[in-house]
């Protein structure tokens, strides 16, 4: 479980985020929504440290994070996985290596188990035959499923993915979110996934937090989405025509 | 105080390079592989170098002092000791900085900007030590062999300019070389040189390691690793040999 209290990110003059407090529950994928530029990204690297709030804490497990030495950390962070907006694979290393990455540097496996457990990982997201091909050699929908890939291979306690199928079919991009949701119920991951797919949280939606020029505009799940009479948010969800015409046939008229 | 900041956040990167390696066995993989990368891949660039620098030392130095009164010797025994003491473990230390530094620095700040670097803190490795420990062993090891084989190319490459245009003798060349030769100063450059190679690399690691923005800044970092290099090293030179020579 990870608890965010109070959360407030500048960055010079800019207010990214205000005030933002959320539990987010083990085994359930909890989403977080918002427009463009809304501070999304900003909040996931608040949570995982790579941004320092000016206000508020962390708490993994109940224990605040930002109060942890670098070690303490390092050791937290080793049960973290995360996929980046931008992948961010290692482009000295190939596809296999990238998602051997983390296996290599904390598993205890022998190569071969390494390997297996690689090429197990990427063939979940669908990725097979590519393991000599360079992050650079791939798409950029492929480069993401090679991230989620990596993100996953340790097994982690608590799984981050930024926008995971931004840039992927909608096939593949259901297989994605089964995936990310398989993983978070058989292992009990703490799951925070960040997107604009409606799709995805139509699908997906346990615990949904809707984030509005960096505040926590909205919080709940895909029922009470459809139904919220929010304006940002309904704003931001029934945006598509799909989305209205969904809302039209659930509340049976206009 | 801008440059205070910087001096305490490079003594801080440094303090974290030095920290805990996670994996001893990779981080010994990765220096081999930085080696062949900064190191052998310079081989080229400093060979051609030294034996031409070496060439037009020897003609310099014989046009300039062509005297009745100055023995043939001095020709020789002059490429000599600028090449050990200066040329070599310095010039080329600076060649270096141009070369291996704009490398380091782009491409640590690449991965910063392309978010790796968050990736691999994420992960729980230290980045610092990840990135930085390998490159810094890896030239600390292989630039005194790069210096040294600079040495023998630049004094080779003077022999063969003096003997082919006539304007030395072998033999007086070569008893320059040998003559009054002190052993020490090549363990002086030497010193001078591993001390170069540990700033070209922590200096560049520095400015690719905090770049932030995008590929304009990581051209920037790239430039300013060099610049900054370059000056720690004249700084440094100056230093080492008032404490090494006097
Ligand atoms: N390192 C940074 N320095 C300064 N400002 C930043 C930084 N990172 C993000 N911002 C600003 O914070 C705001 C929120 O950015 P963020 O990346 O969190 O948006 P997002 O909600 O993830 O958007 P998107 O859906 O497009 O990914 C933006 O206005 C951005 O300019
Ligand atoms: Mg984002």
């Amino acid at each position: 479980m990870i608890e965010v209290i109070g959360v407030s990110k500048r960055f010079g003059d800019v207010q990214v985020l205000t005030d933002i407090s959320a539990i987010f529950q083990k085994g359930k994928v909890n989403q977080i929504i918002g427009k463009s530029g809304s501070g999304k990204s900003v909040l996931a690297k608040c949570i995982v440290g790579l941004h320092v709030p000016e206000e508020g804490r962390v708490l993994y497990e109940g224990g605040s994070f930002h109060e942890l030495d670098g070690e303490e950390k390092r050791a937290i962070r080793q049960r973290i996985g995360m996929l980046f907006q931008g992948s961010a694979l290692f482009d000295s290393l190939t596809v296999l290596e990238n998602v051997m990455f983390p296996l290599r540097m904390f598993g205890s496996m022998a190569k071969s188990e390494m390997e297996d457990r690689a090429h197990s990982c990427l063939k979940r997201v669908n990725i097979v035959d590519k393991d000599s091909l360079f992050p650079a050699e791939l798409s950029g929908g492929m480069q993401k499923r090679v991230g989620i890939a990596r993100a996953i291979a340790m097994n982690p306690a608590y799984l981050f993915c930024d926008e995971p199928n931004s840039g992927l079919d909608p096939q593949t991009s259901i297989l994605i979110d089964d995936l990310i949701k398989e993983i978070t119920e058989e292992f009990g991951t703490t799951t925070i996934v960040i997107t604009h797919d409606m799709n995805s949280v139509m699908e997906t939606g346990e615990h949904i937090i809707f984030i509005h020029k960096g505040r926590k505009w909205w919080e709940g799940d895909r029922d009470q989405l459809l139904v919220s009479d929010n304006t940002e948010l309904n704003e931001f969800v029934f945006a598509g025509s799909l989305m209205r015409q969904v809302k039209r046939s659930m509340t049976g008229g206009a | 105080m801008n440059v205070l900041f910087h001096i305490g956040r490079y003594l801080l990167l440094l303090k974290e390079t030095f920290g805990r390696p996670e994996r001893l066995s990779i981080y010994w993989a990765r220096t081999l592989e930085e080696m062949d990368l900064l190191g052998v891949k310079s081989l080229g660039i400093v060979a051609l170098l030294s034996a031409f620098m070496g060439a037009v030392i020897t003609i310099q130095t014989k046009t300039n002092i062509d005297s009745p009164l100055i023995q043939a010797w001095v020709v020789g025994f002059a490429t000599r000791q600028s090449t050990i003491l200066e040329f070599s473990p310095t010039i080329i230390s600076l060649i270096l900085a141009g070369k291996v530094g704009s490398n380091i620095a782009a491409e640590i700040g690449s991965m910063r900007v392309k978010e790796q670097i968050d990736a691999l803190d994420i992960m729980g490795v230290n980045s610092a030590g990840y990135l930085i420990l390998p490159k810094i062993a890896a030239t600390m090891m292989i630039n005194p062999f790069l210096i040294m084989i600079s040495m023998f190319l630049s004094i080779f490459g003077g022999w063969i300019a003096g003997v082919q245009t006539g304007i030395v003798d072998s033999a007086d060349f070569i008893q320059g070389i040998q003559l009054g030769f002190k052993p020490y100063h090549v363990v002086y450059a030497l010193i001078k040189t591993v001390v170069f190679a540990f700033i070209i690399t922590t200096v560049s690691a520095y400015h690719g390691f905090y770049t932030s923005g995008g590929t304009r800044e990581v051209g920037i970092s790239s430039t300013r690793a060099v610049v900054f290099s370059n000056v720690v090293i004249l700084f440094t030179n100056l230093v080492l040999t008032q404490l090494l020579l006097i």
